[in-house]
């Protein structure tokens, strides 16, 4: 993926962020994450993200 | 603003001199007609006054201070505008006294994320970068300006009124010695983003303001690191917030940081607040050492700009005509991009060069290149300061990701302040597709190593046609106002230039390219020449 599409990709993550509203977001994001762990079709790939993911979550 | 017991222009590192209004004898030609009159002398006025002067037009140069500018202010000089200053000749002082830089360095939480580097090379004459006081900018202007016999300056001179009259503009002038009023053929109106002009002609800036707000500071102290724009985001010092930090010249150093939600301007800008705020920067930094504070400032992040930068026999130059947020470093850059555009164009209009309808495509030349601005500028200010709950978790989930992952980091990276292309100007050719590389009609020439120095140094005064071919050029000797230089086929400049030994390309006086033709005709070039110059019908 390029640099100007991996903004896009940001960009719009944050409109439909925003488009969930308040309390919705999480849902929506771990639909999100449901439907592209299908389309990778690597469950040992999205457990590997997941553990990417869960790091530098602390303040 | 500065520290209490201190005036307006006490500074740790500058002299400020104090300039009076006109005396004497001069007072009584101060109504005589006058072709241009530029109303307000900072960088931008300065560079438009000097650019008609090269073109052999006189001005009458207003400004209602008696002394330059009151602190640092805009800082960061980009590559074309050391190419204009270069154009006019007074670059010298600003090589000697700038700080050049090519690399940035962005932190999260105290860890770095991403360094990124400016396009630089041995080709390239200048660097990308330069970080230098205001003051200085003004000052290193106003040698050359007090030295020229085309410009008539004058201090502590308040212009009260614009009026369109017959053929011109009727400027009215006040100063501690009396009034009056000058008949002007033209007006630039270089008086800055709380313009008087713009009031006076009954005109509003139009667009965005951007919730964030900053406070820049300026402290002189010993502090060892390089030239190296550095952006923190999340400091410990300012949770939440984004600071940045610049080195300049005489130990000043710039810290810019962001306000809270909420956070209230006034407060924030109490002399005890900043000092606060600034001692934290500088822990987080790891500075030790004494420090004096010098100078600071409070700004939020706009975009606004006028319909149209022209009104008649008025112009408006740089921040009468646009306010873009600082973090683009466009403020000054675009200025002075915006004077020297209209400088040699007036100037080739009032020598009879060109025909008027040049004065024409000042607007959606220059205003193009704010609102490439503003999207660019966009972009940053969602990053640097969310609007909203969702930029807000996307940008703090690409700075967490940006610890580990090199992709990430790169969605903090600035924008790479690169000169507007005026694709759509009416005194631009349509680029030719012959082409297979190099600059397109409309961009700004790329400077190449031309033996033991630079393409840019060797271009004539007006346009210069750049072809490799001497054939072609002899053909074009009679044309008045272009001359032509022929370049070695397969040279460092004909591979930055795409070009084989048919090509060539039409620079106009600001470097920017008219045309270009792969294989060029000496009648497409004659004609498109004078369509650059709106002289298609004579």
């Amino acid at each position: 993926m390029t640099q100007a599409e991996i903004e896009t990709v940001y960009d719009a993550l944050a409109a439909a962020i925003d488009g969930a509203g308040a309390g919705k977001s999480e849902l929506f994001l771990a639909k999100l994450a449901l439907l592209l762990s299908r389309r990778l079709g690597d469950a040992t790939a999205v457990l590997d993200c997941i553990a990417e993911a869960r790091r530098h979550l602390e303040d | 603003m500065r520290p209490a017991g201190k005036g307006a222009t006490e500074s740790l590192y500058f002299d400020y001199p104090r300039f009076d209004p006109p005396q004497g004898a001069a007072r009584a030609a101060l109504d005589a007609p006058a072709r241009a009159v530029i109303v307000g002398a900072g960088p931008v006025g300065m560079t438009a006054a000097l650019a008609l002067a090269r073109e052999g037009v006189a001005s009458v140069l207003l400004d209602d201070k008696s002394t330059f500018n009151d602190g640092s202010r805009a800082i960061c000089v980009s590559r074309s505008s050391f190419q204009i200053l270069d154009r006019l000749g007074v670059v010298g002082p600003f090589l000697d006294k700038a700080l050049g830089w090519t690399t940035g360095r962005s932190f999260y939480r105290g860890r770095q994320i991403l360094e990124f580097e400016m396009p630089d090379s041995a080709d390239e004459k200048f660097r990308p970068m330069y970080n230098l006081e205001q003051q200085y900018i003004e000052a290193f202007l106003w040698q050359a300006v007090a030295g020229c016999d085309l410009i008539d300056a004058r201090w502590q001179s308040e212009v009260t009124g614009v009026a369109d009259r017959e053929g011109g503009v009727a400027v009215t002038v006040r100063d501690p010695q009396g009034c009056y009023t000058i008949p002007a053929d033209w007006v630039l109106a270089c008086d800055g983003a709380r313009s008087a002009v713009r009031g006076m002609r009954g005109l509003r800036l139009k667009g965005e303001n951007f919730e964030g707000r900053y406070v820049i500071a300026d402290v002189q102290m010993e502090h060892d690191y390089p030239t190296i724009r550095r952006a923190l985001f999340d400091p410990d010092c300012r949770r939440g917030g984004t600071v940045l930090i610049h080195r300049q010249p005489d130990n000043i150093w710039r810290i810019d940081y962001q306000l809270a939600e909420g956070e209230d301007a006034e407060e924030a800008t109490r002399e005890d607040v900043v000092r606060d705020s600034v001692a934290a920067v500088l822990k987080d930094i790891g500075h030790e050492g004494p420090w004096e504070l010098e100078w600071w400032s409070v700004y939020s992040a706009n975009t606004l700009a006028l319909d149209d930068y022209r009104d008649g026999r008025v112009f408006f130059v740089g921040d009468s005509a646009h306010v873009v947020p600082i973090f683009g470093v466009r403020g000054l850059n675009n200025g002075l991009a915006d004077a020297m555009n209209i400088g040699w164009k007036l100037g080739w209009v009032l020598t009879g060069r060109a025909g008027p309808a040049l004065l024409d495509s000042y607007t959606p030349e220059r205003r193009g290149a704010t609102l490439d601005v503003f999207a660019n500028a966009s972009k940053s200010a969602r990053f640097m300061t969310p609007p909203s709950h969702g930029w807000r978790v996307m940008r703090d989930a690409a700075l967490s990701l940006a610890l580990d992952h090199e992709f990430a980091g790169q969605l903090a990276n600035p924008r790479q302040m690169t000169p507007y292309v005026y694709a759509r100007s009416p005194v631009v050719r349509a680029d030719d597709p012959g082409f297979a590389g190099g600059p397109s009609a409309g961009d700004v020439l790329p400077d190449a190593r031309v033996g033991d120095g630079h393409l840019s140094d060797r271009l004539g005064p007006g346009f210069t046609l750049l072809c490799f071919d001497a054939g072609l050029s002899r053909a074009l000797a009679g044309e008045a106002g272009m001359q032509a230089m022929v370049l070695e086929p397969g040279s460092a400049a004909a591979r930055r230039l795409a070009a084989g030994p048919g090509s060539a390309y039409l620079l106009r006086p600001d470097l920017y390219i008219a045309a270009r033709w792969h294989d060029a005709r000496a009648e497409d070039v004659i004609a498109a020449y004078r369509a650059a110059i709106c002289k298609s019908g004579d």
